[in-house]
């Protein structure tokens, strides 16, 4: 009874709490994907590009997101971020600390980070298209853009659904270390609902379990959409 | 700039394909060393030659795969402009290059069919977003051409899912979907088991029969006798002799070019 009671949605129930916490966690991650993958096309393109600068500046950039710890990163944007809000709010005539939003700061940090591992992704996926096919949209007589979007974006996003699975699995654990900043996320609810209550164990194994719930339905949804973007491969990849 | 050249197409009748003078090197490798050659309306024209002799980078200088560095080039009269920049010879203008292409069919050794798409929407892809036709009638004509190479059945199936021989077929039905002018194939045979090169080459010999001008890189010597009006051999990026195929296999021949079919023979 008393489990239902702090577990449930009522009055003292962290229930309610968590559930929230969850859609936060889900919606920062969503975020971030959402930038890490424009960052992350943007460094595929400089990677594969053969520009030397752009070549460099794109390593780099994976190297440096993938290399350094994520918690750095957080802070980094967070602190980072608000300093530079403060000397602007100082230049503008505001004395006193302005905080960057805690939503915006973590989707932005886990998003770097995103990008970093997104553009190994595209950049592996750009790779496995066959040359081929790339020749003979441009021997039909395809311009750039136009190939880019019927013959490249197609088939990179093709072969970049397992791989942007395992990103968003990455993501969605990162975005826990955005509880440091305040927000409100799975993490940091459990956190307080365990202090509170001063059940550590039961509210680090619900907060556990909601994010395995998590992270298992979004696998499942990446794994329809492979088989359904696999429709065309033989069958011994696919469908089978 | 002044031709006197007398198959100058701006003096005498137009051929469909006209080449003057290709060179090209990769790096210090000179892979062509001046190869010049015309295609009237309807010749049928065979490149043969041992591997390594030049033959599918001289067909990838015509549609501009690869850009020779030094010749002219004439696609149905229209001259490829070209520019030199930083020495090197590149094309004048990239529209003109995707229209030169278009009207240049293109089948490959390997098919290179796009895979994330079915056969119809290979087929109605040029023609559709390239050509800008409307769709319905890109599909009315596409399903026509499948019946002609005799893949109907197949028209929404994936690449993947054919064998070699249809997908060539298929690849053949995409590039005549672009109704091109010149048709150029590299080898379309030789990926293929022995068994299903018979259905490829039916459908090319029907082709010729039709009166397209077709460039064929081939090893298929039966084809080159029976259906080209014409056989090039090729020997260290050169045109080592060339004529009608009843002179050329009957022995009027260079010995090098003997010695060449000798070894399909043998
Ligand atoms: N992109 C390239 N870069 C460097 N060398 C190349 C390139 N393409 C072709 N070559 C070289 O140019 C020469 C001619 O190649 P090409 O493919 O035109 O020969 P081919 O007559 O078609 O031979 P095959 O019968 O084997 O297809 C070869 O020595 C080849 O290694
Ligand atoms: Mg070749």
């Amino acid at each position: 009874m008393w489990l239902i009671e702090v577990l449930g949605f009522g009055q003292k129930g962290w229930g309610g709490l968590l559930i929230a916490g969850a859609v936060m966690t889900l919606c920062v991650t969503i975020v971030a994907l959402l930038i890490g993958a424009v960052v992350g096309t943007l460094v595929a393109w400089a990677k594969l590009s053969g520009g030397g600068v752009l070549r460099t500046l794109g390593n780099a950039y994976t190297t440096v997101f993938r290399g350094v710890p994520e918690l750095l990163i957080i802070y980094l944007v967070y602190f980072g971020g608000s300093g530079a809000v403060t000397a602007i709010g100082r230049y503008l005539g505001y004395e006193g600390f302005l905080g960057l939003p805690s939503f915006a700061a973590g989707a932005l940090a886990v998003g770097i980070i995103s990008g970093a591992y997104q553009a190994e992704v595209y950049r592996g996926a750009f790779l496995a298209i066959p040359k081929g096919e790339l020749e003979a949209a441009e021997a039909i007589g395809m311009h750039r853009g136009l190939r880019f979007r019927r013959i490249i974006a197609p088939q990179v996003l093709r072969f970049a659904i397992p791989g942007i699975g395992n990103v968003w699995q990455l993501s969605l654990k990162d975005s826990a270390l955005v509880s440091v900043t305040g927000l409100a996320d799975l993490m940091r609810t459990s956190q307080v609902a365990a202090g509170s209550t001063r059940q550590y164990f039961l509210f680090f194994i619900a907060g556990g379990c909601l994010y395995l719930i998590l992270t298992s339905l979004s696998d499942r949804l990446f794994t329809r959409a492979e088989r359904r973007a696999n429709r065309s491969m033989p069958s011994s990849f696919g469908q089978a | 700039m002044v031709h006197e050249h007398s198959s100058d197409p701006s003096t005498a009748t137009v051929n469909r394909l006209s080449v003057r003078n290709i060179r090209k090197k990769f790096g210090s490798l000179e892979v062509l060393r001046g190869i010049s050659l015309e295609a009237d309306d309807g010749d049928v024209i065979s490149i043969l030659g041992s591997s390594g002799s030049g033959k599918s980078t001289f067909l990838r200088c015509i549609n501009l795969l690869e850009i020779a560095d030094e010749g002219e080039i004439w696609v149905d009269g229209e001259h490829i402009n070209m520019v030199k920049k930083h020495g090197k010879n590149m094309p004048a203008s990239s529209k003109q290059v995707d229209h030169i292409r278009a009207e240049l069919g293109m089948v490959f050794q390997s098919f290179n069919l796009w895979s994330h798409m079915t056969i119809l929407q290979n087929v109605i892809e040029g023609p559709v977003h390239v050509l800008k036709r409307p769709r319905a009638e890109c599909i009315a004509e596409a399903e026509a051409l499948l019946e002609k190479v005799g893949i109907a059945e197949k028209r929404h199936a994936y690449p993947a899912h054919l064998s070699g021989g249809q997908q060539q077929r298929a690849a053949i039905a995409r590039a005549l979907a672009m109704r091109p002018k010149v048709m150029l194939f590299d080898e379309p045979t030789s990926a293929l088991d022995p068994e299903l090169v018979g259905e490829v080459l039916r459908v090319m010999r029907a082709l010729a029969e039709e009166g397209m001008t077709m460039l064929v890189v081939t090893h298929e010597m039966n084809f080159a006798r029976d259906v080209s009006n014409r056989v090039v051999f090729m020997r260290e990026g050169q045109i080592d002799c060339t004529g009608a195929p009843p002179e050329m296999f009957s022995g009027e021949s260079s010995p090098a070019f003997r010695q060449f079919i000798g070894n399909f023979r043998g």
